[in-house]
């Protein structure tokens, strides 16, 4: 469950629709660049005991709009919610004495542990390819760097190709075309996947602006995904008190037995 | 029903959990033993990281010995000094174990050297075990007394030195094989996360010579405090004891345990065992096969640490 708090979902709201007044208000003549602002309905999503994954939603608004060129949908955004960088290693199995074991590893450095991404249109329909790469935008395109940059480069190609296809079936690289309306002519709406393993720590949302396939403008905010209470308690327990934790555990199974024990009386 | 596991930072189905707790304690009353060999695999192939499975399980193994561990106690059929030897050894091979299983996590061939080590043991054992229960029902059918174990027979483990004396077993053994033995049940326990009542049971009756109304009672008393110390020193070196994870299956184990205790009544020694040979023997086969097939993607994912 993501705990929204529909107060601070308004606020939040009227915040990115006020500076759209006196803009529209100004000369048309001057041409303003685009500019586009997201604003997050709360910075801080708590992953509750019956967490099972979720929708974010992200708000967000073009400053300076061209209403002929909103009018013919030719404004684009693409939204990213990025976790934490964290090093991966990944194993390859390969058949040893008829047995499939890890014989082969390749280390990267500072992978995003999540990746997600809405979209207004198709890929092919915002941009073209190379723009993406120069980017980094996309779960295909986002800079994967081995720790041995001198290995053989087919294998590296291999494993990262390994790496975003498990993080793809682990539902952390994910994607939603369609995921992106346009609520009025500057005001959108993203709805990200949030899987349900997703990691805790600090995120990053991005919102890219592209118009007639040309990129404009970036914007970012941040969001903390933390455990709610009780998980969070236990899950810093064990990482900083682990002696405490494991005496703990201990106790629980010694109560937990004895007491069952008791409830099931036979001698 | 979805809960969410702190430590193995997933999301599970609580009912699911419950039932496999459940099912393993009803087993465990059935055949008086521990259920660990059950629960560990089981989580495994439910998709828990087998770094959190073994230190779970030993948890667990807990909660479903202490209530045996407390019965013998009141009845006076443990040899507590018999035990503590044991459990000095069993602290000593846990340590070990738990610094084999941080060294294999850290090069990516725990969950390789978990399922070997349970395919090997539990495929020799499940055999062995059919093999006697089938006998014996041969035997049984056959009209003929089954043939005791003659007492005072005595083999190369008592002719070690060291010797030291045990008085409510009625022994005077070596306290190497004693400690040797405790110390194999520690590893055990904190690289596979069992309770090792299937190797102790055996080992003290027929190896150590120990008085079959004190085995149980001192190897539950062993298993006890060997996999308390186990839970601690995985918690405290690996952090991958899940409290949500081990209260489940414990709440399960404990109710199921007094099901399957008045179901095993009904049921004949041999029979039992034969069936939970073919149990054993079962779990062994599908821990094989998984290791032998061809997995659904070559390739797999881990942080440094290891999960």
């Amino acid at each position: 469950m993501v705990f929204v708090r529909p107060a601070a979902l308004m606020a939040t709201l009227i915040a990115l629709l006020l500076p759209l007044t006196p803009a529209a208000a100004q000369a048309p003549e001057t041409v303003n660049p685009e500019n586009i602002q997201i604003g997050l309905s709360t910075d801080r999503v708590s992953i509750t005991a019956d967490f099972s994954g979720a929708d974010l939603t992200i708000f967000g608004a073009l400053d300076n709009a061209d209403p002929l060129i909103a009018r013919h949908g030719r404004y684009d955004v693409i939204v990213v919610l990025e976790g934490p960088p964290r090093p991966v290693v990944v194993r390859k199995k390969n058949r040893v004495l008829g047995m499939w074991i890890n014989t082969q590893s390749e280390t990267f450095v500072s992978v995003p542990v999540s990746y997600s991404v809405a979209t207004t249109r198709a890929w092919q329909d915002v941009t073209n390819p190379a723009s993406y790469r120069q980017m980094a935008l996309g779960a295909d395109n986002i800079t994967l760097i081995p720790a041995n940059k001198t290995g053989d480069p087919e294998t590296i190609t291999e494993f990262t190709a390994a790496l975003r296809d498990r993080k793809k079936a682990s539902e952390l690289f994910s994607e939603r075309i369609g995921g992106v309306h346009f609520l009025s002519q500057s005001l959108f709406r993203a709805t990200l996947h949030l899987a349900p393993n997703v990691p805790v720590g600090t995120h990053r949302a991005r919102a890219f602006l592209f118009k007639n396939g040309a990129f404009i403008d970036e914007s970012s905010a941040q969001l903390s995904i933390q455990k709610a209470g009780f998980e969070q308690r236990l899950f810093r327990a064990a990482q900083e008190n682990s002696f405490l934790y494991g005496v703990a555990a201990v106790a629980l199974a010694f109560l937990t037995g004895w007491v069952g024990r008791v409830v099931f009386r036979k001698d | 029903m979805g809960i969410y596991l702190p430590i193995a930072e997933m999301s599970v189905n609580m009912v699911v959990l419950l039932a496999m707790g459940a099912a393993v304690g009803f087993l465990s009353g059935l055949f008086g033993v521990g259920g660990g060999f059950l629960i560990t695999p089981l989580l495994i192939f439910y998709n828990i990281p087998p770094a959190i499975a073994v230190a779970t399980g030993a948890n667990q193994v807990i909660a479903s010995s202490i209530s045996g561990a407390l019965s013998h106690f009141k009845k006076g059929t443990i040899d507590f000094k018999l035990g503590t030897v044991l459990l000095a050894g069993g602290v000593v091979g846990s340590t070990v174990g738990v610094w084999v299983f941080s060294l294999l996590r850290s090069v990516g061939q725990l969950d390789l050297f978990v399922s070997l080590l349970y395919v090997a043991l539990l495929g020799t054992v499940g055999s062995m075990m059919l093999i006697e229960s089938v006998r014996a029902m041969r035997r049984a059918a056959g009209g003929a007394a089954p043939s005791l174990r003659k007492p005072g027979q005595h083999n190369w483990i008592h002719r070690l030195p060291l010797k030291m004396r045990f008085r409510a077993s009625k022994l005077f053994v070596s306290v190497i094989p004693v400690l040797g033995l405790g110390a194999i049940i520690g590893f055990l326990a904190s690289i596979m996360g069992v309770g090792g009542g299937f190797i102790m049971v055996p080992a003290l009756i027929y190896l150590l010579k120990v008085p079959t109304n004190v085995v149980i009672g001192t190897s539950l008393f062993q298993i006890v405090f060997t996999a308390a110390y186990t839970t601690i020193v995985h918690a405290t070196t690996n952090q991958t004891v899940d409290v949500v994870l081990a209260f489940l299956l414990m709440i399960g184990g404990v109710a199921g345990a007094q099901y399957g205790a008045k179901a095993g009544q009904k049921l004949r020694g041999e029979q039992l065992r034969a069936l939970l040979a073919l149990l054993v023997v079962a779990v062994a086969l599908r821990l094989a096969f998984d290791l032998f097939v061809r997995p659904n993607s070559l390739y797999s994912l881990s942080s440094l640490s290891g999960i």
